[in-house]
């Protein structure tokens, strides 16, 4: 199978019924920054509008933003409709409170391992800071 | 008079009803055992003949005759899908819809592994999906290559990424195979759209499979082409809950039909969240859902309904039921390997007939509770949420059981009853207070057969003749 090209574009928004828009917004801007085209969609993002959005701009990455705590139920399954819809090999990021606030601190090996196995190529807690996203996806994309 | 002629080709026996659609009675039934293996004409005359000598129906003079058949092995399909949870349950619920047997699935990529047990599995015909309209290409082309160098002879139907279709169909036919082609199972992530690829696989089943199960005699005394016995079923599901004309219908319904080699569970219903806080996962429910559990039968599969139930708890079970059935323990496995082996066996002894309801009890109990939904506990900044996977039944309306058992069997209530919510279980979505019907005629069958011709004074039979019961 031939590899993809690097195209240094995204996707981001907030998951769910999460209405919580400031984070993904602060990330999108940070990325921009980067050199990175973004499609940034939001709060309140259906599972179903960040993979045609990646469809459409033949994205590297799918970046999920979900602070209200109940990221592992909103995330689940997106791997599988990626697949489905033909971008099995896309990147997918998950960040913020991620699972209830307590929870997160306590278990965090054990969050980050249960995105793991839905698929996520890496999961973020709500410590993690804009820039430390963007080189994160820069060194799983192989650019600078 | 207005007589017509309802013929069920059963795996065991051949069923014959007669009904006067005029004054919207039934006239007569009969049964004998099914000759699919010699010759399935000799079988329905057999019938006929004692149809005609209990109720006077002459089979030359009616006015019409309809037909369903699952001898032969029924209608039994593959069916191969991308991911399993998504385009591979798109294609299973098409299969099921269609009245068919889903002998063997698979996701993902197959390979010469999976395609020698497709071939030694003798499917009817092959369902190959994958891929959502404009999605997903590369897995479904892989598929379709490996089935095309396959010796696989049954019809093989394409219903996947419309994107690949033709692609998909030239190399199937390359490889000589036979190819229908339809819309895809699953468009978007979010719709599924089984009806086009349901109606080719009655097509191809009127036009290939009728011959192949050596049907053909039967079709051309029919005179109208043989529906698979469950997708009659359905239909008749589907008429006694929609309605006809005025009819509204009776409503939300479930169908538990308890057969010798599998049990069929029917629902009409709008699947809707358990509680309002209550968040929904997975595919979209239809509303006419069928599924079969080809493990639970109460003759061909009785061992393992007996095994799943456990030797211990059966036979407290049946002790329960019946007192005296004490002191028999050491011959309830024999009575158990007895039923598979004489598949037409109809109990008359005390213990014989409780031995089934205790069968059918397990058969039904376990067949809802895998048709029916499940709700489990989430936890989040705003406290447990429940998650719902699958059609929520709790609040469904009515109940029918029908079968062989509800047509000759003690308690025929009891049976429907461990198809109830239970409390013990509360994760499991099953309906909680239904008004429950028995089909004491085992007409059923036949009121799906005429739904299509005549549905309002079907609806109006099955209104007349279907028993109701208190649970």
């Amino acid at each position: 199978m031939e590899k993809r090209e690097v195209n240094k574009s995204i996707v981001i928004g907030t998951i769910g019924s999460d209405c919580h828009m400031i984070g993904a917004w602060v990330l999108q801007k940070a990325f921009k920054d980067a050199g990175f085209t973004v499609a940034f969609l939001g709060a309140v993002v259906p599972q179903q509008e960040f993979i045609n959005a990646a469809i459409e701009i033949d994205a590297d990455a799918i970046l999920v933003s979900s602070m209200f705590g109940m990221g592992l139920l909103d995330c689940e399954g997106l791997r599988d409709k990626c697949i489905e819809a033909g971008i099995k090999d896309i990147i997918l990021y998950v960040g913020g409170t991620v699972a209830a606030p307590l929870e997160l601190e306590k278990n965090w090996p054990e969050v980050e391992r249960r995105f793991t196995a839905m698929g996520f190529n890496r999961a973020f807690p709500n410590t993690c800071t804009a820039d430390e996203a963007v080189q994160a996806l820069k060194a799983d994309l192989g650019i600078d | 008079m207005s007589t017509y002629l309802l013929v069920d080709f059963g795996s065991t026996y051949t069923k014959v009803t007669a009904v006067d659609l005029e004054k919207e009675i039934i006239l007569g039934r009969a049964q004998t055992p099914t000759t699919v293996g010699t010759d399935i004409t000799i079988g329905l005359n057999d019938a006929l003949t004692d149809l005609a000598a209990s109720s006077g129906v002459d089979p030359e003079k009616v006015d019409g005759k309809y037909a369903s058949s699952s001898a032969a092995g029924g209608l039994k399909m593959a069916a191969i899908g991308l991911v399993p949870e998504l385009t591979l349950e798109a294609a299973r619920r098409a299969c099921l819809g269609a009245g068919a047997k889903v002998v063997c699935a698979y996701g993902f990529e197959i390979d010469e592994e999976i395609v020698r047990e497709i071939e030694s599995a003798a499917c009817d015909i092959v369902l190959l999906c994958g891929g959502t309209d404009g999605g997903d290409k590369k897995v479904i082309i892989h598929n379709a290559g490996m089935l095309a160098a396959s010796n696989i002879r049954c019809p093989i139907l394409v219903a996947g990424n419309r994107v690949t279709t033709g692609r998909v169909r030239e190399t199937l036919e390359q490889g000589g195979k036979q190819v229908y082609t339809t819309k895809n199972v699953l468009p978007n992530l979010e719709t599924v759209e089984v009806e086009p690829a349901q109606a080719l696989i009655r097509d191809i089943f009127i036009a290939h499979i009728t011959k192949a199960k050596g049907l053909d005699k039967a079709a051309a005394f029919i005179g109208s082409p043989i529906v698979p016995t469950p997708k009659a079923t359905l239909q008749a599901a589907a008429l006694l809950a929609n309605g006809a004309g005025d009819d509204p219908g009776i409503g939300s319904l479930v169908i538990v039909e308890v057969g010798g080699a599998t049990t069929n569970i029917h629902s009409v219903a709008d699947s809707s969240p358990a509680t309002p806080q209550t968040v929904v996962r997975g595919l979209p429910e239809l509303r006419i859902k069928r599924t079969v559990e080809g493990d639970l039968g109460i003759r061909y599969n009785a061992p393992t309904i007996y095994d799943l139930i456990g030797p211990d708890a059966f036979l407290s079970r049946l002790r329960a039921i019946v007192p005296e059935a004490d002191g028999r323990e050491c011959d309830a496995r024999r009575h158990i390997d007895y039923l598979s082996r004489n598949v037409g066996h109809v109990p008359s002894t005390d213990v014989g007939l409780n031995v089934d309801i205790v069968l059918a009890e397990a058969a039904v109990s376990t067949a809802v509770r895998r048709h029916a939904g499940t709700l489990r506990q989430e936890f989040s900044v705003v406290g447990e949420i429940m998650v719902q996977h699958g059609k929520n039944l709790l609040s469904v309306e009515n109940m029918i059981g029908t079968g062989g058992i509800f047509r000759y069997g003690l308690q025929p209530e009891r049976i429907l009853r461990s198809a109830l919510f239970n409390p013990e279980t509360p994760w499991s979505l099953k309906p909680q207070a239904p008004k429950a019907y028995i089909d004491r005629d085992y007409m059923l069958y036949g009121i799906g057969l005429l739904a299509e011709a005549f549905p309002a004074a079907a609806l109006r039979i099955a209104r007349k003749y279907l028993k109701a019961a208190s649970l």
